[in-house]
């Protein structure tokens, strides 16, 4: 990801993960630099406890947070990528790169799908894993919401999806951004039957998967200071030749700014999720 | 007139038989045999280098400046063109151009992305770099068609959505995304035809169609070629290779069954015959307009053709069928 030091030149940090140190026990916040026992930032959700630095969750431990225990069940977990294009950039095939990701993540795409139960709610959810080639959005991806939308609608769940994306994967070529039409006439098509879709965005949500699904939330919830945009900031500062204002992109930003409904702490977030679903399951009881 | 590296041994050619018109005029001799020669030869060096072009090449042809522009084919499908103007939020943004007129005896409904022909019109047209009032704007127009009930061609050519500071404090994400969804409801014929550059998401968001036409040297990517090089290399010189990476051609797209059709260019691209393109356009259109009103029996049946559509295009199952290929 792209982000700016004090001299606004452009470097590539990762911000979202704790540095390791010679211990194991101990990491280092990559914001605040301070000691933090490993244990006990996992204890805090993964958020520095002296900065309240937002470090990234894995996909499976955001379901582990928003999902009753043993409630998830997955779906559409058999689905691989394969490089269509035979996308060889002579440093990294793309099939080396899906190896690779696969191997990080125990996963085998950048979005894990299914059903589940928040507090006694089902749910369908998806939840995006940005280790997986930045949490990009190819065929597989844009069909595993595809069809969960889908699901959803014929089952008459409520959607959530947490985002976790850099955008379209360039890998895949016109077959990624086509997946952004596709995931929106799903969803859309959802909507209208009055399904409820919630989009939670988290630190980075930004390009094609931006504005796609995770724009089209009937109500949008954020994680504190979570990247969320559509251009990248370095391409806007060279396009425009401006000084971007401070905070931007940030989900304080959005709030302000009318895009977003609520800002949302992560340890709150699965009480904000079952709050909205008792109001909703409330709808559908003949009054 | 601008010309490209590659269109170099035309141009030279195209030169001598102007000198050679002119020395025939001035002398009054009679040099015709020799032109004649030399338009052979002309043709014949067009029909090679352009039945080899690069990737990059058709990249440079797509954003051509002197290729008709959206201005063009509003006047020229549509002489009796009204624009129409403003997202009725905030303001008017010119990178989208929208107007109902009449094709071939039928009102339509023309959106599309509008480049400039030159610095001062792109500085007004923002180089076709739509903020999200324009797409807005563009869904705005798209259901006014549905109130003529009369049939949408969205015409693609833009480098992208503008990456502006007010771009993201407007929504340009939330304002492509809503067309894409949107779009899937609108009960009127869409036929969307990339003109030039399909540039990513800001192309896409006008381009959820029934009917999806690319002309012969316009492109449609993911990013720009420039974009993809400065990601993977660091270098954004490096496009090139990039382009070859991205399959962002018309031939390729068809393949792909991404796209319906490819509308043929003249010999030498469409900027080099701006008219015949304009006329090739316009008889593929009517054409296309004539043959997707047999498609569908009702307006729920035309929106639900659009989502089967894509249900299947860039899916899972046709990702699995070109592997099966491979394996074979």
């Amino acid at each position: 990801m792209i982000s700016f030091n004090r001299n606004n030149e452009p470097k590539i940090i990762r911000p979202w993960s704790p540095v390791p140190t010679d211990s194991p026990e101990w990491l280092k916040c990559s914001n605040c630099k301070s000691l933090i026992y490993a244990k006990q930032l996992k204890e805090n959700l993964d958020v520095c406890p002296k900065c309240n630095y937002y470090f990234k969750m894995t996909a499976l431990e955001r379901i582990e947070l928003l999902l009753d225990p043993d409630s998830f069940f997955e779906m559409f977990s058999d689905m691989e990528s394969f490089d269509i294009l035979g996308f060889d950039d002579s440093k990294k095939s793309y099939s080396q790169k899906l190896q690779e990701a696969e191997q990080k993540t125990g996963l085998k795409e950048a979005i894990i799908t299914g059903e589940g139960l928040i507090d006694g709610h089902k749910v369908c959810i998806g939840v995006m894993e940005f280790d997986f080639i930045g949490g990009s959005m190819g065929i597989v991806v844009g069909e595993k919401v595809f069809r969960l939308a889908e699901y959803a609608n014929e089952h008459n769940l409520p959607l959530i999806i947490v985002s976790a994306s850099g955008g379209a994967r360039m890998q895949e070529g016109m077959f990624s951004l086509m997946q952004m039409a596709r995931t929106s006439a799903a969803i859309g098509k959802f909507k209208n039957n009055n399904g409820l879709y919630i989009s939670v965005l988290t630190n980075p949500t930004t390009g094609g998967v931006s504005a796609s699904f995770s724009f089209l939330g009937d109500i949008i919830i954020a994680e504190p200071k979570a990247l969320i945009g559509f251009a990248g900031a370095r391409v806007i500062e060279q396009t425009t030749k401006q000084k971007l204002p401070p905070r931007f992109q940030t989900a304080e930003f959005l709030l302000d700014h009318g895009l977003i409904d609520k800002i949302v702490e992560r340890k709150f977030l699965k009480k904000m999720l079952s709050k909205i679903l008792t109001f909703y399951e409330r709808s559908r009881v003949k009054i | 007139m601008n010309f490209l590296p590659f269109e170099k041994p035309i141009i030279e050619i195209e030169n001598k038989i102007v000198e050679l018109e002119k020395e025939s005029q001035e002398k009054g001799i009679d040099l015709s045999s020799s032109i004649e020669e030399l338009r052979r030869e002309l043709n014949s060096e067009i029909d090679r280098i352009f039945s080899n072009l690069s990737a990059w090449e058709i990249v440079q042809i797509a954003r051509h400046p002197e290729r008709p522009k959206t201005s063009d084919y509003i006047k020229h499908l549509i002489p009796d063109y009204v624009y129409f103007c403003g997202d009725r939020l905030l303001r008017e943004d010119s990178a989208i151009f929208g107007a109902l007129g009449t094709l071939d005896n039928q009102t339509v409904m023309i959106i599309g992305h509008n480049k400039g022909k030159n610095v001062k019109e792109n500085l007004k047209f923002n180089f076709g770099m739509a903020n999200p009032e324009g797409y807005r704007k563009a869904l705005r127009l798209m259901r006014l068609a549905e109130k003529f009930n009369c049939p949408i061609i969205t015409l693609v050519d833009t480098p992208g959505a503008f990456p502006g500071i007010e771009a993201e404090e407007h929504g340009q994400a939330e304002a492509i995304a809503r067309n894409l969804q949107d779009m899937f409801t609108i009960s009127v014929p869409i036929i969307c035809i990339v003109t030039g550059e399909g540039g990513s998401g800001g192309a896409l968001g006008i381009g959820v169609s029934d009917k999806l036409l690319m002309l012969q040297y316009s492109i449609y990517s993911v990013i720009s070629p420039e974009g993809c090089a400065s990601i993977l290399w660091k270098d954004s010189s490096k496009a090139q290779l990039a382009a070859d990476l991205l399959n962002l051609t018309a031939k390729d797209l068809i393949n792909f069954k991404i796209i319906d059709k490819i509308i043929e260019e003249p010999p030498g691209g469409a900027h080099r015959n701006p008219k015949e393109t304009l006329n090739k356009v316009k008889y593929e259109l009517i054409n296309t307009l004539s043959s997707i009103r047999k498609e569908y029996s009702s307006q729920n049946d035309l929106i639900f053709k659009r989502y089967e559509k894509f249900r299947k295009i860039a899916s899972y199952d046709y990702l699995n069928s070109i592997k099966r290929e491979n394996k074979m």
